[in-house]
C-alpha cells in the first residue's frame, strides 16, 4: 500500500529534498520504520530514545491529527496522504 | 551614524528543550536534535552596559523604546506600535470587589488595533534583514489584519492564511491592505497544517513559521510596557488570554530580562490564563494536572484564541502552576457578559478574547483566587469592532425618533421606564 509522505524543510536533508515522497505502510509505526530504513537516521529524528514520536512534532493522515485517530497505530490505505508537521505558535 | 552591528544585543537561536544552538537565520525548530521550539539568545551583559531606565524613557513611543531587548539588527519598521494605555479599572475593580486592577489595554494598539501589531513588527523588520520580499502567516483574524497592514507599510509582498468562517471585520480588515489571501475550509490548526507545507516550498517568511523565534519576542514588550507604566514596578499578578500560549510565556520573559538587567526589583509574579471553553486544550490539561495538551477540536465564539493544537500550551501550564497562578476556561455567554462589563464599566470594547480574560478574572476573584489587594493587571489583546457579530444580539437597540421634541420627549420616558425595569429586574 503504497503513501504520500510530506516532509517539512527541516528533514528534507534526509530526502535529498524532496518536500515528498512514497512509501510502503499499512500504519504510521510501519511508516516510521520505513522511513527510516528508506532515510536512515530519519526515524531519530522522529522518535525519541523510547520510540515515542516526539511531542513537537505533529503526525496528519488525510489532514487528520493521529492524535484524534489511533495515534502511532493508526492505520494506512493505498493513496493516503501523511503529512508530518513541526509544531508553531500564531494565532 | 552608528554602526548596525554595534547595536546588535543577540547571538543566534538556541532549543528550549535540548538546548542545541543555531545561528539566526529563518528556522524555528531543533532540526538536528529534538524539534523543540527555538528561542533567541542575547548577550545580557551587552543589554545592562547599555541600558537604563533613562534611556528607555528617552526612546520612542513605541515597542522600539525596547530595542534593545528585540531580536533585529538595523533600522526596525516603527508604525507607532505598542505603548498602549495602562488603565487603572476603578469601576470594574469595584464592580468585582478587587482594589487594584489594571487594564493594558492592546486594542488599541498601531496599526490594527490587536496585540499582534507587536510581534508583526518584530518579525517583519527581522523578515526583511533575512531577505525575504513576501511574508505569511496562519492567522486566526488578528495576526492576518496586522501581517498585510504592516507589510503594506514596508513594501513587502504578501499572502496570508485564514479559516473561511472568521468574521467579517477580521477578512474586511486583511483585504484592505490588498494581500493575497487565501480564506481555507478548515479550522485554525488545520490552516496552520497547511501553511507549514506551504512554507516548505515556497520561500516566503511565515511570520509564526520560520521566523517565529523573532515574532514571538515582540510580545515580551508587554511585559515591559506594564513595568514601565506602573512606576518601574512588577505587578503581582497577571491575566491573559491562552491560544498558542505564547504571549502568556513571553509576557514572563518580559519580566525575567527586566530583573535580569537591573531595571526592576524581583519579585514574584503570578500568572493566570484564561480560554474559551469551546476551545480549552490548555486549561484541560491544567485541571486534571497533566503536562502534555491533548488537542480539540474549537467550536466557541472566540475564534482569535480558539487553536485546539496550542504549541507553546505545556509552558503555559508549566508558568501558572510554578508561580501560583490558575487556567480557567468560561463559556461563550460568560465571554458575552465579559465583552459588555469591560464596556460598560471602563469604556473599552474588546473582542472575543478579551471577553473570555474578564469572564475568567470574574471567575478567578469568585474562586477566591485573586487577593482583592493585589496589583493586578488583564491583558486585554484586541479591539471589539472586529467581532461585531458575536456580541449584535446582546446590545440594546436605538431608540428611533422623529426629528421633534415630542417624540424625544416620548421616546426619552419610555428609555427611563425601561431602565426602571430592569433595575428592578436586578434588584
Amino acid at each position: 500500500m503504497s503513501v504520500q509522505v510530506l516532509i517539512p524543510t527541516p528533514l528534507q536533508k534526509f530526502t535529498a529534498d524532496k518536500a515528498s515522497v512514497e512509501l510502503e505502510a499499512g500504519s504510521v509505526q510501519e511508516l516510521i520504520t520505513a522511513l527510516d530504513v528508506a532515510f536512515p537516521g530519519l526515524g531519530n529524528r522522529l522518535c525519541d530514545e523510547q520510540g515515542k514520536l516526539r511531542r513537537f512534532l505533529n503526525f496528519y493522515v488525510n489532514s487528520e491529527d493521529i492524535r484524534f485517530l489511533e495515534n502511532q497505530n493508526t492505520p494506512l490505505n493505498a493513496g493516503d496522504e501523511v503529512s508530518i508537521v513541526p509544531a508553531v505558535a500564531g494565532g | 551614524m552608528t554602526s548596525t552591528l554595534a547595536s546588535v544585543t543577540f547571538k543566534g537561536l538556541r532549543c528550549k528543550e535540548c538546548g542545541h544552538e543555531y545561528g539566526a537565520g529563518a528556522r524555528h525548530v531543533c532540526e538536528d536534535v529534538c524539534f523543540g521550539p527555538l528561542e533567541v539568545v542575547y548577550d545580557y551583559d551587552a543589554i545592562r552596559a547599555r541600558t537604563t531606565r533613562a534611556s528607555i524613557e528617552a526612546g520612542p513611543i513605541s515597542i522600539w523604546r525596547y530595542r534593545d531587548f528585540l531580536p533585529v539588527e538595523g533600522d526596525p519598521i516603527d508604525v507607532g506600535t505598542g505603548f498602549t494605555p495602562l488603565l487603572k479599572a476603578n469601576r470594574l475593580a469595584r464592580r468585582l470587589g478587587l482594589k487594584n486592577l489594571y487594564i493594558k489595554n492592546d486594542g488599541v494598539n498601531m496599526p490594527t488595533l490587536s496585540f499582534k501589531d507587536r510581534v508583526v513588527s518584530v518579525a517583519l523588520t527581522r523578515a526583511r534583514e533575512l531577505g525575504f520580499s513576501t511574508v505569511s502567516c496562519a492567522s486566526t483574524g488578528n495576526l492576518a489584519n496586522s501581517t498585510a497592514a504592516i507589510a503594506a507599510h514596508a513594501g513587502m509582498d504578501c499572502c496570508v492564511f485564514i479559516p473561511a468562517d472568521l468574521e467579517a471585520g477580521k477578512i474586511l480588515g486583511t483585504l484592505i491592505y490588498n494581500p493575497t489571501l487565501m480564506a481555507v475550509k478548515g479550522n485554525y490548526d488545520q490552516v496552520n497544517r497547511l501553511c507549514c507545507e506551504v512554507a516548505n516550498t515556497y520561500g516566503w517568511g511565515f511570520v509564526n513559521i520560520n521566523l517565529r523565534p523573532y515574532y514571538s519576542e515582540g510580545s515580551k514588550t508587554l511585559g515591559y510596557e506594564v513595568i514601565e507604566q506602573l512606576g518601574w514596578q512588577l505587578p503581582d499578578h497577571i491575566v491573559a488570554p491562552l491560544a498558542s500560549g505564547s504571549l502568556f510565556t513571553k509576557i514572563s520573559k518580559g519580566f525575567d530580562e527586566f530583573i535580569k538587567v537591573g531595571l526592576v526589583d524581583e519579585k514574584k509574579v503570578r500568572f493566570s490564563g484564561a480560554q474559551a471553553e469551546g476551545c480549552s486544550p490548555i486549561a484541560q490539561a491544567f485541571a486534571e494536572g497533566r503536562d502534555f495538551i491533548t488537542p480539540v477540536k474549537p467550536n466557541t465564539i472566540a475564534k482569535s484564541i480558539a487553536i485546539g493544537n496550542p504549541a507553546d500550551g505545556p509552558y503555559a501550564i508549566d508558568l501558572a502552576r510554578r508561580t501560583g497562578g490558575s487556567i480557567a476556561a468560561v463559556n461563550d455567554d460568560e465571554i458575552i457578559a465579559g465583552i459588555q462589563l469591560l464596556a460598560e464599566t471602563e469604556g473599552v470594547f474588546t473582542e472575543t478574547a478579551g471577553g473570555t480574560t474578564i469572564a475568567v478574572l470574574k471567575k478567578l476573584v469568585e474562586q477566591g483566587k485573586i487577593d482583592p489587594s493585589e496589583t493586578t493587571v488583564v491583558y486585554i489583546t484586541g479591539n471589539g469592532l472586529k467581532t461585531t457579530e458575536a456580541i449584535s444580539s446582546a446590545v440594546g437597540e436605538a431608540h428611533t425618533i422623529e426629528p421633534q421634541l415630542a417624540s424625544f420627549n416620548a421616546a426619552w420616558e419610555r428609555a427611563q421606564s425601561l431602565q426602571r425595569a430592569t433595575w428592578e429586574t436586578v434588584a
